[in-house]
């Protein structure tokens, strides 16, 4: 059937595209919930640790300090700024503004770009301090 | 709850009437989390050593043993709250929803309180010599 491309698609659930709002939304999602499990867990751990003494503390370093450990903290800092900065959206969306189409996708944009760029920016830093040494 | 029926009222359904709390107090933790997580963020970044005498004498400076109580009341009440609209989406049966709502508290709670008392735990006894 022909269909006028200046009307919008009306929405449903199966047919559907990929859009910066609906990624945005569903990182908000994503990225409170391993903040919350594995943020959550991991921050624990670091202050039971440090509680016990230099022994657990030692264990935890050895973990926090492995590949793996750097793969998750470099994550986790990444699902932080993405979170605060969907959250700062929510924020914007919550007072009414920010719905225009235009405005609602470069901002969904400018949260996922500004935390990838904000990582890079944390742990390149980090990451060229250890080599230097 | 008033609008439903008899059987509705009796069974519970219906609203709770706690959705604006919930919704008020997620924006409260969120604009806490905003500044105490950042601060913690920037904090261990700049510390010049995170090996255990180092981190024990950071965080037995009431300067430091303060923000980071709130911010574990702040983060956890969050998460909390955000984890239970998680549940309620996808969570369907009743047994599931008891047991969830029961794991996610003893989270909450369980995590929160034992962030509370190492930090504290850290700043009373002090620097170990
Ligand atoms: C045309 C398709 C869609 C429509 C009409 C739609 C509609 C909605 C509406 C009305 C809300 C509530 C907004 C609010 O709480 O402020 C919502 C929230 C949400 N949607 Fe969608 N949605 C669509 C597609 C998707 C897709 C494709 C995903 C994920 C793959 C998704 C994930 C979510 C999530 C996770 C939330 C909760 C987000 C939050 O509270 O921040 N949605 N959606
Ligand atoms: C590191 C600490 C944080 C953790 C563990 C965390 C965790 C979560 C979780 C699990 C959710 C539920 C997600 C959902 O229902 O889709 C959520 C929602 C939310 N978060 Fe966070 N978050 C944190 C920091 C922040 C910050 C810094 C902000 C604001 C700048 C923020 C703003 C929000 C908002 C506004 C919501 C509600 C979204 C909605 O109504 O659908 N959060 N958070």
């Amino acid at each position: 059937m022909a269909r006028n491309h200046a009307r919008p698609l009306s929405p449903h659930l199966t047919i559907w595209k990929w859009g910066p709002a609906m990624a945005v939304s569903i990182l908000h999602r994503a990225t409170g919930t391993a903040l919350a499990v594995a943020g959550g867990i991991g921050f624990i751990w670091w202050l039971v640790a440090a509680a016990m003494g230099p022994e657990a503390y030692a264990t935890f370093l050895k973990v926090a300090t492995s590949w793996f450990g750097y793969l998750v903290a470099v994550g986790l800092t990444w699902s932080f700024f993405n979170h605060m900065f969907s959250g700062l959206r929510h924020f914007v969306l919550d007072v009414g503004a920010g719905y225009e189409l235009r405005t609602n996708r470069l901002w969904s944009i400018v949260c996922m770009v500004g935390a990838v760029v904000v990582t890079i920016a944390i742990w390149g830093t980090i990451f060229a301090k250890m080599g230097a040494n | 709850m008033g609008t439903g029926t008899g059987i509705g009222r009796v069974r519970g359904l219906g609203s709770a009437k706690h959705g604006s709390q919930h919704w008020w107090r997620s924006r409260v933790t969120a604009a806490g989390n905003l500044l105490l997580v950042t601060w913690f963020v920037i904090s261990i970044f700049r510390l010049p050593h995170l090996d255990y005498e180092g981190v024990v004498k950071w965080i037995s400076s009431p300067l430091v043993a303060v923000p980071l109580v709130l911010l574990t009341a702040s983060v956890f009440t969050h998460l909390r709250l955000g984890l239970q609209v998680l549940m309620e989406d996808y969570v369907h049966e009743e047994a599931g929803k008891v047991f969830w709502t029961l794991l996610l508290n003893l989270y909450a709670i369980g995590g929160a309180a034992l962030a509370i008392f190492s930090i504290l735990k850290i700043a009373f006894a002090g620097v170990p010599a």
